[in-house]
C-alpha cells in the first residue's frame, strides 16, 4: 500500500424503488445459457425483519469459473451465449425469488500467507430500503473440510457460519436465502 | 434500452394515481407530517453532532439504521457487519468494455425522435479509488427522473408528464483518466409516501465499478443549493454534513458549453484497492478487449 493520503470514499445511498427500468438488462442473471454443460441454478429468496420476502432487492454476483479462475472478460451487458464473465444481475421477482444460470465456482488459489478458502460466490444486495449496499458470500457446501479451514467461516459461531453456506438442491443447483434482519440474519460482510 | 423486466408489488414509494392532488387528501391523524420526520432528522443530527464533540470518529457512510427512512426500518441488518479480509475473487472486478456499452449511451437526450423537455446539463467528473488512482475502463450506470419529476418505470405514479423523447438511463465506460461524461436533461423533484407532503430533492443514481468488487457502490448525486436537502430522510442517511457535500455536485462553468448546456462536476471516490497492483493496471487498459 502506498502512504499517500487517503481520499474519503463518496458515500452510498438507496437503489430506491425505479431501479426497474435501468439496472436489468437481457441475460443479465445468465453467466451461461440455461441448460449448457455444467450449469446449474443459483437461486433464493430475500426477506426482510418480520419474515415476508421483497419484491424490490437487485442482486450481483461475481464468481471464478469452474477451474477457480478470476475471469477477466467483457461482454457482460451484451452475452454472446458462450463467453462466461462471471458477473451477473438478478432482480427479484414480485415474490422475492432471484435465479442465476452460473456454474459451480472452482477452489481459487490461496492468498499468499493464508489458507485456502473454500470456493464461494461474491455478492451485492441493493434494495429499495437498504440505504447502502451488502455484500456477502455463498459458500458451496460440498467440501466440510475446506469450509472446516475457511478463515472467515471459522471466525464465526455456528448459528451465525450457516447462514453463509448454500444448500445443495436435488438438481444440483444451490438454494440460499438472504435474512436482511432478524432470526437467521446473513453474516453482511466490511472490508475496510 | 433494456425492457422492464421486474413488474414490482406497489411499493410504499410510489404515489398512488388519485387526484392530481394531494390538497384534499383527508388529514388522517395516522399520516406523518414533514415536520414530525424534520423533529426526528433533527435529534438523530443532534445526538451525533455532540458524539463528535465527545471525539467520535466522522461517519462516512449512510447509517443502514436510519428509521426517519421508513423502508429501513425492517431492512437493515442488525447485528454489525462482519470484517473480513477480501479474498480472491473479491480483490477483481468484471471486465466491461466498448462491446458492452455504445459510445452513444452516455447521452440522454437522443434516444429517442425529438428533443426531451427540460434543462439539458453536461455531468461529468472521475471515478478515483482512496488513494487517488483513476479507475479506468469501468462501467458508470445512471437514472433519472425526468425535468418534472417523473420515472418512467410504471410504478411510479407521479401525476406529472411522462416525456415521450425521455427514458432517464445512460450508461458509459470510464477513459484511461478515470473520466465519466453524461449529456442528460436537470430531473426534477418528485413526491414520495414516507410521510405527507415528501418530497425528493433532484438526483441521478449512479451506480459504479472500481477495480476491485469490494469497491461496488450504488449511490445519487445532487445538484447544489437544493432547499430540500433538510428534509429528505434519503439524503440524511449520512449524518455527516461533509459526508453528504460529497453527494452534491458543483455548478462548473468550464463544462458549460456555449448556447448548449450547462455544467456539473461530480467526482467520486471508492474505497481504498486492497489488491497489490501491477504496473499495466494502473495505466488503466485492463477490462476492454481489442476485439471491438
Amino acid at each position: 500500500m502506498s502512504n499517500s493520503t487517503k481520499l474519503v470514499p463518496t458515500p452510498g445511498q438507496t437503489v430506491g424503488p425505479f431501479y426497474g427500468y435501468a439496472l436489468p438488462f437481457e441475460k443479465d442473471n445468465e453467466l451461461l445459457a440455461p441448460g449448457s454443460p455444467g450449469s446449474i441454478r443459483l437461486q433464493g429468496t430475500v426477506y426482510d425483519g418480520a419474515g415476508q420476502a421483497i419484491p424490490d432487492a437487485i442482486l450481483e454476483i461475481w464468481q471464478p469459473d469452474a477451474d477457480g479462475n478470476v475471469v477477466q472478460r467483457t461482454g457482460s451487458l451484451v452475452r454472446d451465449g458462450y463467453t462466461f464473465t462471471g458477473w451477473g444481475r438478478g432482480a427479484v421477482g414480485n415474490s422475492g425469488v432471484y435465479t442465476f444460470t452460473t456454474v459451480n465456482p472452482g477452489p481459487t488459489k490461496p492468498v499468499p500467507g493464508k489458507a485456502a478458502a473454500a470456493p464461494f460466490i461474491s455478492v451485492a444486495i441493493f434494495a429499495r430500503g437498504l440505504t447502502n449496499r451488502l455484500f456477502t458470500r455463498i459458500y458451496l457446501p460440498d467440501n466440510e473440510e475446506a469450509l472446516a479451514n475457511d478463515p472467515l467461516l471459522s471466525s464465526l459461531d455456528p448459528e451465525r457460519r450457516k447462514t453463509l453456506i448454500a444448500r445443495r438442491d436435488a438438481d444440483g443447483g444451490l438454494t440460499f436465502d438472504i435474512r436482511l434482519q432478524g432470526e437467521g440474519e446473513t453474516v453482511f460482510l466490511d472490508f475496510q | 434500452m433494456p425492457e422492464e423486466t421486474n413488474a414490482q408489488l406497489e411499493s410504499d414509494e410510489s404515489v398512488p394515481p388519485a387526484e392530481p392532488k394531494a390538497a384534499h387528501l383527508p388529514l388522517d391523524k395516522a399520516i406523518e407530517t414533514q415536520a414530525d420526520l424534520s423533529a426526528e432528522i433533527s435529534s438523530i443530527g443532534e445526538a451525533y453532532r455532540r458524539a463528535l464533540k465527545d471525539g467520535a470518529q466522522p461517519e462516512t457512510q449512510p447509517r443502514l439504521d436510519y428509521p426517519p427512512y421508513r423502508s429501513s426500518i425492517l431492512r437493515h441488518p442488525t447485528k454489525s457487519l462482519h470484517h473480513t479480509d477480501p479474498e480472491t475473487i473479491e480483490l477483481y472486478s468484471p471486465a466491461f468494455g466498448h462491446q458492452d456499452v455504445h459510445a452513444l449511451e452516455s447521452d440522454l437526450t437522443i434516444q429517442h425522435n425529438g428533443e426531451p423537455q427540460g434543462e439539458r446539463i453536461i455531468v461529468a467528473g472521475r471515478v478515483l479509488d482512496g488513494d487517488g488512482r483513476p479507475v479506468a475502463g469501468q462501467l458508470v450506470e445512471i437514472w433519472q427522473a425526468n425535468a418534472s419529476g417523473r420515472y418512467i418505470h410504471k410504478r411510479d405514479q407521479h401525476p406529472a408528464p411522462i416525456d415521450p423523447n425521455f427514458t432517464g438511463i445512460g450508461r458509459c465506460i470510464t477513459g484511461p483518466d478515470g473520466s465519466y461524461r453524461f449529456t442528460t436533461i436537470k430531473p426534477g423533484a418528485y413526491p414520495w409516501k414516507n410521510h405527507l407532503n415528501a418530497w425528493r430533492p433532484a438526483h441521478i443514481h449512479f451506480s459504479l465499478f472500481g477495480t476491485e468488487f469490494t469497491q461496488r457502490i450504488i449511490t445519487q448525486m445532487y445538484f447544489p443549493g437544493d432547499q430540500l436537502f433538510p428534509l429528505d430522510p434519503i439524503y440524511q442517511t449520512i449524518v455527516d454534513q461533509d459526508a453528504r457535500d460529497r453527494l452534491v455536485a458543483s455548478y462548473d462553468h468550464s463544462l458549460t458549453e456555449p448556447e448548449w448546456a450547462l455544467g456539473y462536476n461530480w467526482d467520486i471516490v471508492l474505497t481504498g484497492a486492497k489488491r497489490t497492483w501491477t504496473e499495466n493496471e494502473a495505466y488503466g487498459d485492463a477490462g476492454d478487449d481489442d476485439n471491438e
